[in-house]
Parts: C-alpha cells; sequence; structure tokens
C-alpha cells in the first residue's frame, strides 16, 4: 500500500494553546456541558423509566364478578370456576380471565380457593373422589379446606373473597396471589 | 480495479487500520481447541440474532394472536418452521457454549490477574444468556409458557422488599393479561439483547487488551507484579498470530457448531406447542426447557422449609460467588492439577446438577393423575373387602404417588410388598396419621373404609406378587 491514509488530527497541534486555552474556561465549558447532557437525559429518561416500571405499582380494580346461580352448586362439592379479571384490557383475550376453585359449605356459604400452589403458584388439580388438591409440578397436596396436607408448600392455599348476592355467587376480582397470599380486600 | 476501491475506502475510513491489529495481534502458541468455546458462544449469538429477527417478521406479540401465528409457523410454512428450529437450538448451543467455555475458564484459571474484569462480565453475560432463554420459552405463549410466566413471578415475589413489585413487572399487572406478552417481548428481542451486546463489547475489548491467557504450566503461578512482562515476553518469543494460526479453530469448531444445530433443527423439528394459552384450563404440566429443567428439581426436592431462601438465595449466593471470585483468587497457581479444591468444586457441580437433572425428567415427586385403576390381574384373588380396597387405592389417589407392581406413581414408597413390612395396625396408623409428604387420610376415609383399603395393602405380599409377576 502506498498511500499509507493519515490521519487528520495527527496534525492538529497541541489542544494547550488553542483560541480558547484558558483552563478555567475549559473547566467551565467541561462542567456545563455535562450537565446540560444530564439535564437531556433526565429530561427523557424519567419518563420513560416511569412508564416502563409502572406497572411495578399498577393497582387493578376490584371487581365482583358473577360466576353463576347458587343452585348450580351442589353444597359439599369443589368446582373449577373461572371469571374475567378486574381491568382486562380488550386484546389480552383468554389470558384476561383467572380460574378459582368454589365450595359451597352450605345454604349460602362459599369458599373460594385460588388454583394457584403457595409454593411456586403452578395450578393446582382438585381430586374430586380423593378429597384432594395436588400439583402437577413438585407433588404439593392440599385438603379440601385448602390446609397443606403434603408436599413442599409452605401455606394453604389462598382464598379470594367471595359472597351471594340476588342468588348468585359472585367472587371478587383480585391480584395473583404472590408468595401465597392475597391482598386483603380494598 | 478492487484494490484501489478499497484504498479509497480505507483512507476514509480507517476501517483496515482498525481491525487490522485484532487479525495480526500475536497469542500464545498451544492455544488448543480448548479455546474455541468463547467464540462458538459469539457465533450463536450471532446466529441467534439473524434467525430472531427472521422471525420477527411472522411472528405477531399479541395475547390473543401469538399462539395461532406460532402454529401457523410451525404447522404451514416449511422456512419459518425451520427457523424456529434453528433458533430453538440455536439458544441450546449458546447455553451449552457459554458453560463449556466458562468451564474452561475456570478450569485453567484465566480469571486470575488481569483477566478480573474478564470474568465478571462473563458473569453477568452467563445470567443474561440465561434471561434470554426463559423469555424466550415464554414468548411460545402457550400454556406451559403462561404458567412459567406465573411461576417465575412468583418467584420474583420471594425477594425481600420489592419481590412483589418485580412479579408485577414481570406479568405486567397484578394478573396475567393483554400486556404481559408485551413485557416479554420487548424483554427478549429489546431489552436483554442490547444488554448482551453492551456488555459484549468490553468482554471482548479485553481479550485484545490483555491477550488469550497462556495454557496454564505446573508450578508457574500468576503474579500480578511480573505477569505482563512475563506474558509479552512470551508473546514476542514464541507467540503466533491470531490470524490465522489460532483463528482458524475457532471458524473450524463454530461452523461444526452451525452444521450441527442445522442439521438438529432438521431432523427434530421446532420444541412441542402444547395447548393454547388458557389461565382457566387447569389440566396443564408446566416445565422449563432442558436447561432449567435440572433448577425445577432442586426446588421440589430440598427440605420444604428452606424454600424462600433458596429460591433467591439460591441464584443470588451463585451470582456473587461467580462474580467476585477472581477479586480472592486473583494470583497464584493456574494449572487445574495444582489446584484440587477447584477440580472437586467443578467435579461437586457437575454431578449435581446432571443428578437432578435426570430426576426432573422423570419428575417422580409429581403425582400420576392419569394411572388407571389396578387391573384384576394385579389385585388377585382376594376378599371382597379387599376388592373394595383396590378400588379405593385408586379413587382416593393412592395410586398417584404409591406404585404397585408396574402401576402408579413415585412419591411415596413402593407398596408391591407392603403386606410384608407393616402389619395391619402399622398401616392404619400411616395412612390416619399421613406424614412428611403423604396426606393424612383421617377425614377422607370412612372407618370401613380405612379398614378395607388395608386389608387390600396386608394381601400384597411377595408370594402374591410373584404369581401376579
Amino acid at each position: 500500500m502506498t498511500d499509507k491514509p493519515t490521519s487528520p488530527t495527527a496534525e492538529g497541534g497541541s489542544p494547550q494553546h488553542g483560541p480558547e486555552g484558558d483552563p478555567g474556561r475549559r473547566k467551565f465549558l467541561a462542567r456545563v456541558s455535562v450537565a446540560l447532557g444530564a439535564f437531556a437525559g433526565l429530561l427523557v429518561g424519567l419518563p420513560v423509566l416511569g412508564a416502563v416500571l409502572k406497572p411495578m405499582v399498577a393497582r387493578e380494580p376490584r371487581v365482583w364478578r358473577n360466576v353463576g346461580a347458587v343452585d348450580d352448586f351442589k353444597v359439599g362439592t369443589t368446582v373449577a370456576v373461572s371469571y374475567e379479571n378486574g381491568a382486562t384490557k380488550p386484546w389480552a383475550g383468554v389470558t384476561g380471565k383467572t380460574a378459582a376453585y368454589l365450595r359451597r359449605d352450605g345454604a349460602s356459604e362459599f369458599t373460594c380457593f385460588t388454583v394457584n400452589c403457595s409454593h411456586l403458584g403452578c395450578p393446582v388439580r382438585w381430586e374430586q373422589s380423593a378429597d384432594l388438591f395436588m400439583c402437577p409440578c413438585h407433588g404439593g397436596v392440599y385438603y379440601s379446606n385448602g390446609d397443606v396436607a403434603a408436599g413442599p408448600p409452605p401455606r394453604p392455599l389462598a382464598r379470594y373473597p367471595v359472597r351471594v348476592r340476588g342468588g348468585n355467587v359472585e367472587i371478587q376480582t383480585t391480584p395473583l396471589p404472590i408468595d401465597g397470599r392475597v391482598p386483603g380486600p380494598s | 480495479m478492487f484494490r484501489r476501491v478499497g484504498n479509497w475506502i480505507e483512507e476514509r475510513t480507517g476501517i483496515g487500520e482498525l481491525i487490522s491489529p485484532v487479525m495480526s495481534h500475536l497469542v500464545p502458541r498451544g492455544s488448543s481447541w480448548m479455546y474455541v468455546f468463547g467464540s462458538a458462544t459469539l457465533f450463536a449469538f450471532i446466529l441467534q440474532i439473524v434467525t430472531g429477527i427472521a422471525l420477527s417478521f411472522v411472528y405477531v406479540p399479541s395475547s390473543t394472536q401469538a399462539y395461532e401465528s406460532l402454529k401457523f409457523i410451525t404447522e404451514n410454512s416449511a422456512l419459518d418452521h425451520f427457523l424456529r428450529s434453528v433458533h430453538y437450538f440455536g439458544a441450546s448451543a449458546m447455553i451449552l457454549m457459554v458453560g463449556l467455555h466458562m468451564l474452561r475458564t475456570f478450569l485453567f484459571a484465566s480469571y486470575k490477574y488481569p483477566r478480573e474484569a474478564s470474568w465478571m462480565s462473563g458473569t453477568v453475560l452467563l445470567f443474561l444468556t440465561l434471561a434470554m432463554g426463559f423469555t424466550g420459552q415464554i414468548l411460545r405463549w402457550d400454556q406451559t409458557a403462561i404458567w412459567s410466566v406465573v411461576v417465575g413471578a412468583q418467584q420474583a415475589g420471594y425477594v425481600p422488599l420489592i419481590g412483589p413489585a418485580l412479579a408485577r413487572f414481570m406479568l405486567a399487572g397484578e394478573s396475567l393479561g393483554g400486556q404481559t406478552l408485551s413485557q416479554f417481548f420487548a424483554l427478549h428481542v429489546f431489552v436483554f439483547p442490547v444488554l448482551i451486546g453492551a456488555l459484549l463489547g468490553p468482554h471482548l475489548w479485553m481479550v485484545i487488551r490483555n491477550g488469550i491467557s497462556e495454557p496454564p504450566k505446573r508450578g508457574k503461578p500468576v503474579d500480578p507484579r511480573t505477569y505482563n512482562k512475563e506474558y509479552h515476553e512470551l508473546l514476542e518469543k514464541d507467540g503466533v498470530p491470531f490470524w490465522p494460526d489460532a483463528a482458524w479453530r475457532d471458524v473450524a469448531f463454530a461452523v461444526a457448531m452451525i452444521v450441527a444445530i442445522v442439521g438438529l433443527a432438521i431432523v427434530m423439528g421446532p420444541p412441542h406447542l402444547v395447548d393454547a394459552p388458557n389461565p382457566t384450563n387447569l389440566v396443564t404440566t408446566p416445565k422449563p426447557d432442558w436447561y432449567l429443567l435440572w433448577y425445577f428439581g432442586v426446588l421440589a426436592l430440598i427440605p420444604h422449609a428452606w424454600t424462600p431462601y433458596i429460591i433467591i438465595g439460591g441464584p443470588g449466593v451463585v451470582f456473587l460467588t461467580l462474580f467476585l471470585m477472581p477479586l480472592f483468587a486473583r494470583a497464584g497457581e493456574r494449572h487445574p492439577f495444582r489446584r484440587p479444591w477447584a477440580l472437586g468444586t467443578v467435579a461437586v457441580v457437575v454431578v449435581t446438577i446432571a443428578a437432578f437433572w435426570s430426576l426432573a425428567t422423570w419428575e417422580p415427586w409429581s403425582p400420576r393423575y392419569e394411572a388407571p385403576p389396578l387391573s384384576a390381574e394385579v389385585v388377585g384373588n382376594v376378599s371382597a373387602e379387599a376388592q373394595h380396597g383396590a378400588q379405593l387405592f385408586h379413587d382416593k389417589g393412592c395410586i398417584e404417588c404409591h406404585r404397585i407392581g408396574n402401576d402408579g406413581g413415585f412419591r411415596g414408597p413402593d407398596l408391591t410388598n407392603v403386606g410384608n413390612r407393616l402389619d395391619d395396625k402399622e398401616l392404619t396408623w400411616r395412612i390416619a396419621n399421613g406424614g412428611y409428604n403423604m396426606p393424612s387420610f383421617a377425614k377422607i376415609l370412612s372407618a370401613k373404609e380405612l379398614n378395607d383399603l388395608v386389608a387390600f395393602l396386608e394381601t400384597r405380599k411377595p408370594t402374591l406378587s410373584a404369581e401376579s409377576k
């Protein structure tokens, strides 16, 4: 290679002797540039971070959802029911729904269990004839009242608020029980 | 002509000036096939970027449509089917190569001075790679995927203080919904790849700056005061240019890897899509892909009371130990045979992971929901009470965890010969009281049912089972 490329900055002279060679002024300009850059960064960065992280503080409305007439449920049985979440987006499709286990204890007494194992949240299966909830993931087992019967779950199955209104059973939409707990009704 | 165009470009851009020192820099002689895994990881990453971008042309990241679009990709379009398959095996290869790369670096103690920061950035890259794997599985958006989000959020929920907030971040809200998939799509396609790229820059730059570590020699410890001088003397005396003396192995291995990925992709096809995502369909068995499966087994088998500490403490301690290790072991012997503790640690870790792995593919702790009632042949010629007991053995769920003959689960002891071990009183006591991993059946079974079940189990003796075999 004959015409060896040369760097244009190589002959640019020492920065110490430019027209703006005053060290105090140079320090000032550097600080102002950094401060201006930080200002612009925060101006855009803070709202961007806020938008991305806002699910961390999200609170969805609690709504009572009708899951059927009282007489649809037989006393002493547990069945899976499902209902729409509190703040479903139109594009959520079926993922905007939540399942729960509903047990009729008496004439108008119901208990509603989350389907999520208190160990890691896998969906437990209700085994009617064995009278047990069993989890497929790590072998957690619960009695029909949700108490831990065996396996790794640290807590009983969490419960959702349930009530009877006008002959219908209603379940209150609640956040997914993180660490096996359902936040109290609001 | 080409030369003139080349010179014109070079004079204005200086690209050759930038690259040629990288290509011609001297590396120690004897950098063997053990040194190819890092570049193989890089090539796998590039393959993932290329196939990932191509897949994003056809994949629809929408909660309602993602599954349908993947079904189309998998079933109706041969080229997209191939792409998805390559992307899956590419991910597997990248994780495998990252693992081998780390293993080699650790065994050769290449993390010692002056390459501590290479190892530390590599530790973060390892966890980012696993995060790419997990978020990628979620984009399948089938039953397993949505329940994996729930399981992931639940694990994040164990983090002290910010756990619930982290869980909401993963779910993009308080429960699964329309935004959950978008969250994982953004993380998998933009956030994590950008973070990997940002760290990969310095990770690769340090290879140029500090050079690759020379193969370890017994009795030649690293002394930070003299290392750099000795390393450069070694290079000047006996170094070879990186290209092509060492690089040809990187190329050859990476090509073999890519041929293997493509071959597997053609022969095996992409991972199976299970049922469409539906949080109200409770008949599902979520399970992670192979590279996280062993950890799934760990969570099943650790003492239950430890769970909250292991779930977060485990990965946290592993990360911190790996990340900080070079700061505490920056000097000294590099040869693995002079570092028995390092060799022992590798052996223990490899055997432990392999053991949990093989167990997790078999899942002995999971109930066998589908176990059919015991056949008349297995039950044998027993009293009416015992016949009823055999029926109860199935109906009350005993069979989901206990085995008789070739039927049933593995969680509890095999009961094929239990009549020999326990008498009726002991059986009654055990069934009524339960145990660490067994429910108490006192309230579930009536006195007559318990009696019949025990009567059946008492008939389980080797003479009888020998006949049935």
